[in-house]
């Protein structure tokens, strides 16, 4: 090849057209790869659900679905507040610390109550073990499968994780996160739009 | 060889469209304009909601591709929303099918695709709408007291009525031009029998609004594709070039 | 066996990397036989660009077909509704969805001109039957495809179409009826004819698309292509073998399609994003109207590359079935008369004409509207061996033999445009002369393929350099 004349001409066009031929063929796959985004349905159905919590009483629990999981409300008591400082040694993250963008999004909720408003708790209940839904175990002391010091807050059935009345995981417990919790917005004081945090 | 070919290729130009011309009254052309007009597709959009959304569904439009025209998620929340509460959903309807067979003699079609689906010989499928929402007359033989010249004894009544007013047609009997021994009605207008809310002409505007926004609602991405196309083939003849010389500079070689 | 190579110590890793797959697998060795040491007229012209557009045509069809799968939902109730789906809701779904129906319309144009290109230069004669067999095949498998396809949308046209088509079958006479229902899975076309569609549809015929494709262009490299001269390229060799007239594939053909794929992409993307229903005939208005069972529309037709097909089936009409006997005694007796045939053979031809006669007038015109229709495209396979001229291609064969082809193709393009049309008198008139002029053209090539004046064929192609 290094004796012959390499030929200009072609060589222009070859660089050319290959350089055409990326660019068009990038362009062409383009629209392919996009369409395995989530469609205008997929979208729809993750929208945000409103929710009436009017009607919530102290100590009850409301579970909604948003984007296909069970996200709990709960009205907490004051007594339910207080546990949380007895449960801060006994949990593994009691400031929420681990992977704060995708456990507590919203920077309002990385507080001790793990909420914007101390008495509503918005988490979604999914155990982060294995997935998992735990069960309530709201009332305290000693109860089967518990601690005796069981301070109230929920029991994951499938591999015996605790959390606490923030949905904060106890040490030691095959789960290693904080149960989620979603970005929400008050709308009113009796309203709430689980799954968008708007201004 | 091929001057035989042109000849051919000359004498199918004058191939008639996809469908056979089919009988009845020619319909009235669609002022195309009123596709870019937003605010007549809005208000179009605001027609449809309130008179077809009651017996007619759209299933397959979703309430917030209405962004597109031009209006704000709180705006179609606001005005727009039937039969829902969620800007996600499509516009589904409350009608139950039965009863509509019981009342109207048959399910009223879905509308999402409606001018796409009635295009033909006479012209396109915004042209039948528009031609059609504006050929009501009263008819007291039909069980809605309604009858329609584009689509004779139809089942819907004539949802706009309050707008046009009624109106009644006029024939003239004359000799068959096919078959003298025969007599033809011919339709040569119409007498306004009570007044609508509107004049004709604001009524034709609504009317155009209204199957503006049904045109639109058909295909909405196709502002977007037309101006996508344009790019693709400004791009594709500047490969072409490329290719043809990369082809010549191959070819030159070949003696 | 061939001998196991071993690379140079110093040579490149790409020479150690090929020679390592050569030794295995005969990839330098494909590559020279079927690319850079193929050896292909080099006075191809504008017709020949049409093979390498219809596999890039099947290429698109089968990926942009891959998406919609992702999307389409093949049950009677949601098929209409996902494809709206697809045009609406998922991300540049409409994309995808219109290169698919334009792509199927363009695969006939492509195919059509393709087959005419081997009608007017003799590619189909010996030694490159087989490749014209497996063209024949191809076509038909083709209108299987398109066909089963165009029930996926599930609109009025997408229904009725499949409903009258299966029909057809019924019309065989003791297996009809029994067939029909063995196509639909069940009384009438719905759900379950919807799915047995689709899984033809996705994989078998593709699969057999494939196949015969691989196995076309096996055959006609085996051969060789032939050319607008029909002049074989072979007879005439250099000292080492390669054709005098031949030019390798790569890069000359390569680089030439690369030009034919540009142009054809131009009017494919212009139809895609100005024009994709293109006045109906890509994308039926009324099929954009869920199917409903109860309700025919006005006018059924089946899409445009059909209709001469469904053109030549309306025509057989009991008037035309009376006109076909006539012929068969006409061409009976005239082989009789005129044919060089021992007595036996006249003797066998007489009875054959009676039995024919016969048939054709206890069964059904229905019945034999569908025996034209199919036999129109059957009779496409024995080209081969009806055309009796001297000359392979059309440039060396009188004047007068470019009118027959002419006629013969206007009489195509008639046929199609009545078979969009709604019945009439001229409609049956014209389709009935028009299917008796394209069954002539071939039952009657043997003859008037071999009359006239014929030019002097070259012994070198005619070529212009670039």
């Amino acid at each position: 090849m290094s004796d012959q004349q390499v030929d200009q001409g072609k060589r222009t066009w070859l660089i050319a057209s290959t350089c055409a031929g990326v660019v068009g063929g990038a362009a062409t796959a383009v629209p392919f790869i996009s369409s395995f985004q989530p469609s205008e349905r997929a979208r729809a159905a993750g929208a945000a659900v409103e929710v009436d919590i009017g009607g919530l009483k102290a100590g009850e629990k409301l579970t909604v679905e948003w984007r296909g999981k069970p996200v709990w409300i709960i009205k907490r008591t004051p007594e339910q507040l207080e546990s949380l400082k007895q449960t801060e040694p006994l949990v593994a993250d009691p400031k929420s610390e681990r992977k704060p963008a995708e456990i507590t999004p919203m920077e309002a909720t990385r507080n001790e109550w793990r909420s914007v408003k101390p008495e509503i708790l918005v988490v979604v209940g999914i155990c982060s073990h294995l997935g998992c839904s735990p069960t309530d175990k709201l009332t305290p002391g000693p109860q089967p499968s518990l601690p005796d010091d069981w301070h109230g807050g929920f029991l994951c059935p499938c591999h015996g994780s605790l959390f606490d009345m923030a949905g904060r995981v106890y040490k030691n417990k095959p789960a290693p996160d904080n149960l989620e919790v979603p970005p929400y917005t008050f709308l009113s004081d009796t309203r709430l739009l689980i799954g968008e945090a708007k201004a | 060889m091929k001057k035989i070919f042109a000849l051919i290729v000359a004498a199918f130009a004058f191939a008639g469209p996809a469908l056979a011309a089919e009988g009845g009254i020619a319909w009235d052309k669609f002022p195309e304009a009123k596709l870019s007009d937003q605010a007549a597709l809005q208000n179009g959009a605001r027609l449809f909601v309130n008179h077809c959304l009651n017996c007619h569904a759209a299933e397959y439009m979703r309430y917030n591709r209405l962004r597109d025209i031009g209006l704000t998620e709180a705006q179609i929340k606001q005005n727009l929303l039937f039969a829902t509460d969620k800007v996600g959903e499509t516009m589904k309807v409350a009608l139950d099918p039965k009863e509509a067979k019981a009342w109207f003699g048959g399910v009223p079609p879905d509308l999402t695709v409606i001018a796409r689906s009635r295009a033909g010989a006479n012209g396109s499928g915004a042209d039948y709408l528009y031609t059609y929402l504006r050929s009501y007359y009263r008819d007291d033989s039909k069980a809605t007291g309604w009858n329609n010249l584009v689509f004779p004894s139809v089942g819907m009544p004539h949802v706009l009525w309050e707008l046009q007013g009624q109106r009644a047609p006029k024939f003239v009997e004359e000799l068959d031009a096919h078959d003298p021994s025969k007599k033809v009605h011919r339709f040569v207008g119409y007498e306004q029998l009570t007044p609508g809310t509107l004049t004709p002409r604001e009524y034709d505007n609504a009317v155009a609004d209204l199957v503006a926004y049904l045109q639109w609602m058909g295909e909405p991405v196709q502002k977007q594709r037309v101006r996508l196309g344009v790019w693709v083939l400004l791009f594709l003849a500047g490969f072409t070039v490329i290719a043809w010389r990369l082809n010549a500079a191959y070819w030159k070689d070949v003696k | 066996m061939a001998e196991f190579k071993t690379a140079a110590a110093n040579a490149p890793i790409g020479e150690k990397l090929m020679t390592w797959v050569d030794n295995r697998f005969p990839a330098t060795k494909l590559y020279k036989e079927h690319l850079s040491e193929y050896y292909a007229p080099k006075n191809f012209n504008f017709w020949y660009f049409f093979g390498s557009l219809a596999m890039l045509v099947l290429v698109i069809q089968i990926v942009t077909g891959i998406f919609l799968v992702m999307h389409y939902k093949p049950d009677a109730a949601k098929a209409f509704e996902s494809v709206e789906y697809i045009m609406r809701d998922v991300p540049w779904g409409w994309l995808v969805r219109y290169m698919h129906s334009t792509g199927a319309s363009a695969f006939f144009i492509v195919v059509y001109l393709h087959m005419f290109r081997g009608l007017i230069y003799g590619s189909y004669r010996q030694p490159r039957e087989l490749v014209w067999i497996f063209g024949c095949a191809i076509f038909l498998c083709l209108m299987a495809e398109a066909f089963m396809g165009y029930l996926l949308p599930w609109g009025q046209m997408s229904y009725w179409g499949a409903q009258v088509i299966i029909n057809l079958f019924s019309a065989i006479p003791f297996v009809g009826n029994d067939l029909s229902l063995l196509i639909r899975g069940d009384y009438v076309v719905g759900d379950a004819t919807l799915n047995r569609f689709f899984s033809f549809h996705v994989i078998a015929v593709p699969l057999v698309l494939l196949g015969l494709v691989v196995a076309h262009i096996i055959a006609l490299h085996e051969v060789g292509s032939n050319n607008p001269d029909g002049v074989e390229i072979k007879a005439k060799k250099d000292a080492q073998g390669r054709p005098l007239d031949g030019i390798p594939f790569h890069p000359y053909y390569s680089v030439h399609d690369i030009l034919g794929v540009s142009v054809f992409l131009m009017a494919f993307t212009a139809i895609v994003f100005f024009a994709p229903e293109f006045g109906g005939y890509f994308l039926e208005f009324n099929n954009f109207i869920p199917a409903d069972p109860l309700k025919t529309p006005a006018h059924i037709a089946p899409v445009w590359y059909f209709t001469p097909y469904y053109s030549m089936l309306r025509a057989t009409t009991d008037f035309m079935v009376n006109v076909l006997v006539v012929l068969v005694a006409l061409g009976a007796v005239g082989a009789i008369l005129k044919g060089r045939f021992g007595g036996s053979a006249k003797l066998g031809i007489a009875i054959a004409a009676v039995v024919v006669a016969f048939l054709l007038k206890t069964f059904d015109a229905k019945f034999w509207g569908v025996v034209v229709m199919g036999g129109a495209v059957v009779i496409l396979f024995f080209l081969p061996w009806l055309d009796r001229s001297p000359v392979k291609s059309i440039r060396y064969r009188p004047d007068w033999h470019k009118w027959v082809y002419a006629v013969f193709v206007l009489f195509f393009l008639v046929l199609g445009y009545f078979g969009i049309q709604a019945p009439s008198a001229l409609n049956e008139r014209v389709s009935q002369f028009g299917t008796l002029v394209y069954f002539g053209f071939f039952l009657l090539m043997p003859w008037w393929s071999t009359l006239g004046t014929f030019k002097p064929v070259p012994e070198r192609v005619t070529f212009e350099s670039h």
